[in-house]
């Protein structure tokens, strides 16, 4: 593909641009699911295109076309150009890029089994027998499972001399048992809600994530939580499960560290963030025991946010984000990392496909795991009273990220050190620090599972991406419960 | 960007490609660009090209899907083989029907063609989109406020072509234009799309985004509580597009739609009226659905009663041999199926809600309220609870308070959370129904709205 990109930084050279790169991405999916006893989707896709993204005049401009022929090439690359020169008409200071040695590298995600060379009539029989083992269960009105594979190999090249040549798999799994019973629908979801579980790995993540073994049960509690109690209101302790604490990491303190949007970048579509500049390292964002790191590097897991380089060909790095509760860094890219005073970007620039412009994102934004041995057990059995809340069901947070309000799809109550009865409905809100600073325990290494978020939408026009997000369950004090259900 | 009689011919190929009992192609693509700008620069600014085909092969009632975006001789041989193998080894889907005739999938002979492609929106260029941005940045420099947004305009085709002899094709034109300004504590938003670039004002959307800016500047705090509520028109369009979804024959069949059992029933006041209308002169959008049948206008709500819901072909003729077959309404398809296959069955997406015979605008709304809010949009709209449709999500970019018929000035924005069956209930006043684009749902013809008892459960910090 050296060729392709040949064309488009000569091109662009010749026409004035100070800066190019261009990425060449070939793109494969397979999307499989079931309903009821049905193969409800059963698609294969591939798209491949190639774009280039140039400063001109100072200015950004990015164009990018499915076909790979040198005229087409050519002219994307002369569109990139102009698109760049309009934007110089309203700019008030040039584009500055943080210096990045280029690199020249292959690397490909780890993994032992190829998930497309696992045969379609396995996959299928799979979710079938899932299927079944859910609607086994007398009172189960719909049963829904799916199975995610993709594979993106992707060449980058800049006028600065880097040729990274990646290639990414990602495989996805999961399930959700209904029960409509009396006007009121249940729900319960493995091993995680609107999609599974996700990681960057191939198809041994299924056989790890024992789907079928769980079914049964999963089935069950959806039925049960229609005789639970609804969950009680007020202000209670409560303990979340590491999936919903993974879901209040990526609202709650990923998206307000995305530097972009705390400079205004993302106003019009996602809001902006509370995190203003003067807040680094002066902000007590959470207790003591909140470490969060965003780390892109293999060493932290086969997340969704794990690549060798971003896609502006800087190398994957661990960030810390809040240390012993202190807000100490930022996830940046090398237009944004002087802004707060950084040398080198961070590496969190991707873009979901070969149409779509690289943005900050996620990489994985984990919080770290207690240092001192706790399993979830052991938390459950040094709690007097509190509210155990497992699996996302609704969220929600405002434009700032300061208010929040989730809701996840069963709880427990814990009295005394043990789990009592089962709870419908529960939900909890709060703003961010304040929550964060009421984190009192966590649970350690044994507990954490690295989560992955498929679908993180971001941009105009919108794009998504996969983020990771590491947690072990943790217990939270004085938390608002069940707000949701007020005054209804 | 490819022509009909090219995609006409790609089909012929594929098809002879294929070995299948029958085969289905969708086409979908277009030119699209978008000029972005914050802190009163231009600080993305994209183009794209893409042209996809999406074959679907049928062997007896075995069906599966496969994509590329290339269409070399050898790229087509792929997928039409992608798309074999899958299909070959699915199980059968007994509810799969045969792919519709032109015959059937046809309008009526009266039925409406109105074209939404416009010349002068496809020869918008990068230059005219920066001239745009360069007078609303003037906007945002004359109030010295900070403004970001979009600036997009697009050419965008969809075909429907199968074995059975049906071509389908809609060619559309589009330009949105997305404006927030903002103040250190305020902010205002507007946002307007048209499918003819002479249909949007973009200085008008600039000049009430930055007045709302100004008008808001520091808030106050009010309590949370049950709220007379008046809602611009894209705040009503993104809280009601939640429940477009379960107005769907699959989802009464799934029994996860809100309208199980209700069909029929007087769920929303008298005065709600909706339809699904994809030829309405505010509406834009393909005429016919993913299998190329044509999209009928469906009454879906009549004087608050839950009147009918959408099916694909299949969709329909599994209703009609169901359980619920006697309490739905009539049954027949309607145009609004998903491409095949797919487990969601159908839903409408061209939303018109339609006029009462007395509306009044916001000004006369505001008029006549004692204490409420005016909200200009709302934002991060999640289900809470399926069955009484309860939503939460935050208001944003222009929250006003109203005290004895007038505004007041700005309030810190509030998390609400309240049963969309309890807001469509209590619906005191409506304003004439103007198309409206928001950002949680799709663009819907819809009105204004003056809602009585709106429960806001928190407020946030600002």
């Amino acid at each position: 593909m050296k060729h392709v990109a040949n064309w488009a930084l000569s091109t662009a050279a010749v026409r004035g641009a100070s800066y190019a790169d261009v990425r060449v991405i070939a793109q494969r999916s397979r999307a499989l699911s079931t309903k009821n006893g049905k193969v409800g989707n059963a698609s294969d896709a591939e798209s491949v295109g190639m774009n280039v993204r140039v400063i001109a005049d100072g200015a950004w401009g990015f164009a990018a076309s499915a076909e790979l022929g040198r005229g087409a090439v050519e002219a994307t690359a002369a569109q990139a150009v102009e698109i760049a020169r309009a934007s110089a008409r309203v700019k008030r200071e040039d584009i500055r890029l943080a210096a990045e040695k280029p690199a020249i590298a292959e690397w490909t995600t780890p993994h032992k089994i190829d998930p497309f060379g696992v045969s379609v009539e396995q996959n299928i029989d799979l979710l079938l027998k899932i299927d079944a083992e859910l609607r086994a269960v007398a009172g189960i009105t719909l049963a829904e499972t799916n199975l995610n594979f993709n594979r993106e190999v992707q060449w980058f090249i800049s006028s600065e001399g880097a040729n990274i040549h990646q290639t990414k798999i990602t495989t996805g799994a999961g399930y959700a048992a209904y029960a409509f019973a009396n006007n009121e629908i249940q729900k319960r979801s493995y091993p995680n809600s609107f999609g599974g579980q996700w990681q960057n790995k191939g198809y041994e993540l299924i056989e790890e994530l024992k789907l079928l073994e769980n079914a049964r049960r999963i089935a069950e509690e959806a039925v049960a939580l229609h005789k639970a109690d609804q969950c009680p209101e007020g202000k209670f302790d409560i303990i979340l499960d590491s999936s919903q604490l993974g879901l209040q990491i990526h609202e709650s303190v990923g998206h307000p560290i995305e530097l972009d949007r705390v400079l205004g970048m993302e106003a019009n579509f996602a809001g902006t963030s509370f995190l203003t500049l003067d807040k680094l390292r002066t902000l007590r964002y959470g207790s003591d025991l909140v470490n969060v790191v965003a780390d892109a590097r293999q060493e932290h897991g086969p997340g969704l946010g794990t690549f060798a380089y971003d896609d502006e060909g800087v190398a994957a790095q661990c960030t810390s984000i809040i240390t012993n509760g202190l807000f100490t860094g930022y996830l940046s890219s090398r237009e944004t990392a002087h802004m707060v005073g950084l040398d080198r970007s961070g590496g969190t620039l991707r873009a979901e496909s070969w149409n779509r412009l690289p943005m900050i994102r996620m990489t994985n934004v984990s919080i770290l795991p207690g240092e001192k041995p706790l399993t979830l057990e052991q938390l459950i059995a040094s709690t007097d009273h509190a509210i155990l809340m497992q699996t996302n069901r609704s969220w929600s947070i405002d434009d700032k990220r300061y208010n929040f309000q989730f809701g996840t799809e069963i709880g427990w109550e814990i009295k005394n050190g043990k789990r009592t009865r089962m709870l419908k409905n529960p939900s909890y809100s709060g703003i961010t620090t304040e929550f964060w600073n009421s984190l009192d325990a966590i649970c350690s290494r044994d507990e954490w599972t690295l989560w992955g978020t498929p679908n993180c939408g971001k941009g105009q026009p919108q794009q998504v991406m996969g983020t990771g997000h590491g947690a072990s369950p943790a217990r939270f004090r004085g938390v608002k419960v069940g707000s949701a259900f007020r005054g209804s | 960007m490819l022509t009909f009689d090219q995609f006409a011919d790609i089909f012929d190929r594929i098809r002879k490609l294929s070995s299948a009992d029958e085969v289905e192609v969708l086409f979908t693509g277009g030119r699209f660009a978008l000029t972005r700008f914050a802190n009163n620069v231009i600080h993305q600014n994209v183009a794209e090209e893409n042209h996809v085909v999406s074959v679907r092969t049928a062997f007896g009632t075995k069906t599966a899907r496969a994509t590329t975006n290339k269409f070399d001789d050898e790229s087509l041989r792929q997928v039409v083989k992608s798309s074999e193998n899958l299909a070959k080894v699915q199980h059968p889907d007994p509810d799969l029907l045969p792919v519709p005739n032109p015959a059937e999938a046809s309008g009526p002979a009266d039925a409406q063609s109105t074209s939404r492609y416009f010349e002068q929106t496809a020869a918008i260029t990068p230059e005219l989109r920066a001239e745009g941005v360069r007078k609303i940045v003037g906007v945002a420099d004359r109030h010295k406020l900070t403004t970001a947004g979009v600036f997009s305009s697009g050419e965008l085709f969809e075909g429907v072509f199968n074995s059975s002899g049906l071509s389908k094709w809609h060619t559309q034109t589009s330009a949105e234009v997305s404006i927030t300004m903002l103040s250190a504590d305020s902010s205002g938003w507007q946002k307007a799309n048209s499918p003819d670039i002479n249909n949007l004002d973009p200085l008008r959307l600039a000049e009430v985004a930055a007045q709302k800016a100004v008008d808001t500047a520091h808030p106050r705090e009010i309590p949370a509580g049950k709220y007379t509520l008046i809602f611009e028109p894209a705040a009503v369009l993104d809280i009601v597009g939640f429940m477009f979804w379960d107005y769907s024959g699959m989802a009464i069949l799934d029994q996860r739609s809100f309208l199980t059992g209700r069909i029929g029933t007087r769920l929303f006041g008298d005065n709600i009226t909706i339809w699904d209308d994809v030829a309405h002169p505010l509406q834009a959008g393909v005429p016919f659905d993913g299998e190329g049948v044509h999209r009928q206008k469906v009454c879906l709500v009549k004087n608050g009663v839950v009147d009918r819901v959408v099916y694909a072909r299949a969709t329909a003729d599994r209703m009609k041999r169901s359980e619920y077959k006697d309490s739905v309404g009539p049954i027949a398809a309607t145009g609004h199926g998903f491409s095949l296959p797919n487990e969601m069955g159908e839903m409408p997406v061209n939303i018109v809600f339609a006029p009462v015979n007395n509306p009044q605008s916001i000004e006369q709304m505001i008029a006549s309220t004692e204490r409420g809010v005016l909200v200009t949009r709302l934002w991060y709209i999640r289900e809470v609870e399926p069955f009484e449709k309860m939503l939460t999500g935050m208001t944003r970019d222009g929250t006003f308070l109203i005290e004895n018929g007038r505004v007041q000035g700005g309030i810190r924005n509030f998390r609400f959370n309240e049963s969309l069956v309890h807001m469509l209930s209590n619906v005191e006043a409506m304003s004439t129904p103007v198309r409206s684009c928001g950002e949680e749902s799709f663009d819907m013809v819809v009105p204004a709205m003056k809602v009585k008892d709106f429960n806001f459960t928190e407020v946030t910090k600002f």
